[in-house]
This record gives C-alpha cells, structure tokens and sequence, in this order.
C-alpha cells in the first residue's frame, strides 16, 4: 500500500487522499472526523465545503468504482460517520476496509438514517393550488381562533358577573386580601411612573399649543385646550396604556406560570372557582385604581402644563387655576372617570383571560404575555374611540 | 360501614374514550376502557410512555370531560367534583407538588380549609400543623416558602395540603418520581401507613417499580388505549401482553420483584 500523503497522526485535520494502486482507485480517509473537527472554520468556513468536494468527488470520479480505507483515520465519530454515509448515497459502497468500531459506528448510523420517501414531483399549477388552499384554511382558522377569543372573553364577563353577585351576597367571605394586595400592586407601585409620564406630555402639549395660540393671540385659550384634552382623552387613555403594559402583563404572566406549575389544577381539585379567587379580586382592583390613577396622571400633567404655560406664554398659575373650571365642565370628570372604570376592567378581563389559556410551556408564556399586552393597549385605544362616538355631545 | 357502601365502587370508569385533537388530526388515547376502583384499594395505574395515565388521573378529577363514556367517583359524575368543598372528596398530588409559591408552607396546607371561611382561624390553623406533622415534616417548616423546601419535603407538604380535609380518596401522580432512594422509601412507607390508618383508597400512577410492588395491592396496566389486565401484581405479571413481559420481567423488573416476596401484600 502506498504511504500516506502526511502522517495522520500529526495532521489530525479531515482529509481526503485518492490514489491509484496496482488493483485500482483507492480513496484513503485521514485525520480526525469528528463533530467538533468538521466544524472547525480554519480558512473562514471554506474546510468543510473543500471537504465535501473532495468526498463528492472520491464518490462520483472514474468508471470502476472506487474501494475505500478508514484505518487511518485518527478519529470517527457519528457526524463524521453520517457524512460519509450520505456521500456514499445510503448504501455501502462495493469495497471497504474499517475497523471493527468504525464499522459498527457506520452500522448504527446507516439502521438510523431514514431513506427519505420520493416526495412525488408537484406541477406549479398544482403547488400554486396548495399554497391557495392553505392561504383559505388560514383565513378559516384565524377567524375560528378569533371567534374563540370573543367567546372566551363573554364567558369572563359572565362569569364575573356571578362571582359578583355572589360576592355582594356574603361580601364578609370576599377575598379581600386578595384585592387589597392587587390594589396596592396595581395602583400604589404605579403611582410615580405615572405622574412622571403624565407631567411631561402636560409640557410637551403646552409647548406645542403655545406656538400655535400665540399666532392667532389666543394665549388665554391655553387653558381650554389642556384642560379639554388632559382631563377628558389624555389623561385616562395614558393611564389605561401605562397600566395595561405595566399590571396586564404582569397578570397574564402570573396566571400564566400557575398553569405551568399545575397550581391552577391544584385549584380546582380542591374546588375553587377560579373566576372567584383569581379572576375577580384583580378585576375589581383594576377598576378601583384605573380612575385614582387616571385622575392622578390627569392631575401631573395639568401641573405640567401650567407650569410650561407660565413659562412659555406668562399665564400665571393662579389664572389658570381659576380658568379652570370655566373651561371644562364637570361632565368631562364623570366621563373620563367612568371611562376608566371600563378601560380596568378591560386590562384585567383581557389579562386574565390570556393567562387561562397558556399551554404549560415557556414559549407560550411568552406569547400570551405579548398577545395580552398588545390587545389590551389596542382594546383601550378602540373603547376610548367608541366613547368619544358616543359621548361627543356630552361636557364640550 | 355497611354492606350496601361496600359494594358500591369508589370510582367507576365505563367506556371511557379521550380524544385529543391537535391540527385536525384524531389522536385516541382511550378506547371503550372500563375500571373499577374498590374501597380501601392501593391501585397503580402502570403503562408505557403517551398510554395516558395522567389523562386518565385527570378525568377521574373531573379536569378533563370524557369525549365518550362516563366517569362516576364516589357516586357523582366527575365533571361536579370541582364543586366547592371538593377537598373533602379527592385529594390530589401532583407530580411537582404544585404548592402554591406566594403561600407559605402552612397556609398552602390549610387553603382549603380556609377557603370554607366558615371555620375560626385557630382550629384552621392548628389543623393545618396536624397534617404537617402527620406527613413527617417539623413544625419549624410552617413558615417556609415553597421555594426553600427540597424535592422530598415539597412533595410531604402537597401530601399534607391533599389531606387536610381528610377524603376518601387520594390521587398520586408519580409520587416517588425525583427523590433520591432513600426519600422515595421514606415517602412509600409514609404512604403505606397513611393508607393504613386513615383506611383511605389510593390511586396512583408510577413508573416506579419498587414502589409498585411495595404499595399496590393491584394494579392496572394500560396498554393498546385500553385496561389489559387488573389485579393483584403476581396475576398481573403473569398476564400474557408483551408490554407486561417488557415490563415488569426486564432487567430493572427482576430486581424490583425480588420486594414481591418481601412484602407478601398483608394489607
């Protein structure tokens, strides 16, 4: 046999050597092919392309096939193995000679290694026709997911309905702990988040106002404008939009991990409802803090905002004090109070409803978190939309 | 208790099919599976990987609804064990505990209980540190979190929480599952004497050898969606079924056989 191009033993990076003998072509395997070898990116990535080339080639080269010589090899493991195995097609080719641990590896690969079923050749009017198909059954199924999610949400709704009815008729065996611990999580801990989001578009919006009411010497206008817009839209829908990305997710999420710990099943087996114990003391506690915290974000900017007329345009803050209540009638408060009562109820509804239907696994933790989030914040901008439709005769 | 109450199993399964259906495909768990739980029985459920054992604990919870067939426990379809008070009729460990993590050890222990809202704070509580110590565990662990509790001492305290209001029958998902041998022994013999003395039916599902042979005193094996055999664990073994051969005569089988003459069943 004719000596090996470099020694194995030195060069333990996989080659291929081909050479001619006196009884014909033989492909000779050197060095070490294993996992962490063919990996290797010595020429930036190029190693394992060459490698496969000169494979394809060893494979594919001559007219009398070619007889094969893995003894040199330093090293073989199962990568190694397969990639030997689909260059030679699935199939031992005529002459080969191994070690005995090289042919029980390149047995174990070859009973593993699934001969891929003909997949029967589709015409493009055909695969055309299944991308069509499947494009219509997608549209079927999300308006199925969409139907589901709607009849989810009406079921929570009456169900807390229940839970309600039934708390107001043993209200001393309320979960009250409950609620006061979401009370304080929900509205409390959100209090400075709040004020500071809430004073800073105060004076965004009365910078912004100063430049145009100047124009038309309008400045004691400034009042109108803030007052409307902060008290009646801004005030509740940026309130409703912090907590929906601050307690909705945070909802969802816990509800979510207790489906994956099994405690919700726990809950039940013991027979507690969970529209009761869950689902109702973060619902009523969303629509107790979403208006203090609304009115609080309303009370931060309207600081702001008169602290940046002051500034900007000289409208004192007395004036605007006493402007006030000329400017926005009183229906205004009642309104975007009650507004946030829905927009509450709204986050924790959609939070919990989210939460109760996460599959026990990480990833659709995540996604239901996302999903809630998402659709709480649309469902808050959508709600505030249909009440100023409905409301637009009322406080202006 | 009377002849009549003897008779009448606790738990009562006919035609049972579960059907699950994920991306329009069918896939049948259970086909037509009938069984009976007596009183005073320890059964374990055995049968291979995806042979639905959990799904059947789940059903006898009323967790999951029957696609086909029905599920009566303790005379009541299963779907109303959920009612409140539930505790009182089942109790149940899952396989990680399922403690709840905001709740210390004794309020875990005592939630049902107090979720009655009915009963003074001191009786709950002193019950709770009942079964606490009943299950094993000392009385300094009350306050613990779950969080702080090793693998042995989260399974005692869902032990305990499963029994606080002392049902008839108790629900083992894996009990032995991921304790170390001598945790896994200590829990088998606390079992045993919990099922002794408070003459409770237990029904549980394991992969445990050594624990089925030291507990059962019959056993069902679910093989091809439905129960291929019952009854006592030499009959079983015995039952011609190449799962069961597989099973119980393969290398880890033999050892484990070897407590079936210790322990000759004198429940």
């Amino acid at each position: 046999m004719a000596e090996p191009i470099s020694s194995p033993a030195q060069d333990a990076s996989p080659s291929v050597v081909v050479q001619t003998t006196g009884s014909g072509r033989q492909t000779v395997l050197l060095g070490r092919w294993s996992a962490a070898r063919l990996g290797d990116k010595p020429g930036g990535g190029k190693g394992f392309a060459d490698l496969a080339q000169a494979l394809a080639d060893a494979c594919a080269g001559g007219p009398d096939p070619c007889s094969w010589d893995l003894r040199q090899l330093v090293a073989l493991d199962h990568t190694g193995a397969q990639m030997l195995w689909n260059a030679w097609g699935k199939q031992w080719p005529k002459a080969v000679e191994l070690l005995p641990d090289q042919r029980v590896m390149l047995e174990r690969v070859a009973r593993f290694t699934a001969q891929t079923p003909a997949v029967p050749e589709r015409t493009a009017l055909q695969s055309l026709a299944d991308a069509a198909l499947r494009q219509f059954l997608g549209l079927g199924e999300g308006l199925l997911l969409l139907l589901g999610h709607v009849r989810e949400l009406i079921r929570l709704v009456g169900q807390l309905a229940l839970d309600l009815i039934r708390l107001a008729r043993a209200p001393q065996e309320g979960p009250w702990r409950d609620v006061s611990g979401h009370l304080y999580r929900i509205g409390a801990t959100a209090m400075p988040i709040t004020a500071l989001v809430g004073f800073l578009i105060g004076v965004v919006l009365a910078y912004l106002m100063s430049q145009q009411l100047r124009q038309f010497g309008a400045d004691a206008f400034i009042v109108d404008v803030l007052g409307i817009s902060l008290i009646r839209e801004l005030g509740p829908a940026l309130a409703a939009i912090l907590l929906a990305g601050r307690s909705g997710s945070a909802i969802t999420a816990q509800i979510g991990v207790m489906q994956v710990t099994e405690e919700l099943d726990a809950m039940k087996v013991m027979g507690i409802s969970l529209g009761y114990r869950l689902v109702m003391p973060r619902a009523i506690a969303m629509a107790i803090a979403m208006p203090l915290i609304a009115v609080w974000t309303t009370v931060a900017a309207l600081l702001g905002g008169m602290l940046a007329a002051d500034l900007v345009m000289g409208v004192t803050p007395a004036f605007f004090v006493m402007a006030l209540p000329d400017a926005v009638q009183a229906s205004n408060l009642t309104l975007a109070v009650s507004k946030s009562v829905v927009f509450g109820l709204l986050i924790a509804l959609i939070g919990c409803h989210y939460g109760l239907r996460i599959k026990p696994n990480t990833e659709s933790l995540g996604q239901g978190t996302t999903a809630s989030v998402v659709t709480s914040i649309t469902m808050v901008i959508l709600v505030d939309a249909l009440f100023a439709v409905i409301f637009k005769d009322v406080g202006i | 208790m009377s002849a009549q109450a003897r008779a009448a199993p606790v738990v009562d399964i006919e035609g049972l099919w579960s059907i699950f259906t994920t991306a329009g495909v069918d896939a049948v768990v259970h086909k037509d599976l009938n069984l009976r739980i007596e009183s005073g029985e320890m059964l374990s459920i055995v049968g291979g990987s995806g042979s639905g054992k959990t799904v059947l604990l789940r059903k006898i919870l009323g967790l999951d609804l029957p696609s086909r067939g029905s599920v009566t426990v303790l005379g009541k379809p299963a779907a109303q064990l959920g009612e409140s008070g539930a505790a009182s009729r089942v109790g149940m460990l899952f396989q990680h505990g399922a403690l709840f993590s905001a709740f210390s050890v004794l309020e875990n222990i005592a939630f049902p209980l107090r979720e009655l809202k009915s009963l003074p704070q001191r009786l709950v509580k002193d019950a709770a540190l009942v079964k606490l110590q009943m299950v094993g565990l000392d009385r300094s662990h009350a306050d613990k979190k779950p969080a702080d509790l090793s693998g042995g001492m989260i399974k005692r305290v869902a032990l305990a929480r499963a029994l606080i209001m002392d049902p008839p029958l108790l629900l083992l998902d894996e009990p032995t599952a991921g304790l170390d041998p001598d945790s896994a022994d200590a829990f088998c013999a606390l079992l045993r004497s919990l099922h002794r003395e408070l003459g409770l039916t237990v029904v549980m599902v394991t992969h445990d050898l050594d624990t089925l042979f030291e507990l059962s005193t019959r056993i069902a094996v679910l093989a091809d969606k439905q129960v291929i055999t019952s009854g006592p664990p030499k009959d079983v073994i015995a039952f011609p079924h190449p799962f069961i051969q597989h099973f119980f005569l393969g290398e880890r089988g033999q050892r484990a056989m070897e407590l079936l003459r210790e322990y000759p069943f004198a429940v």
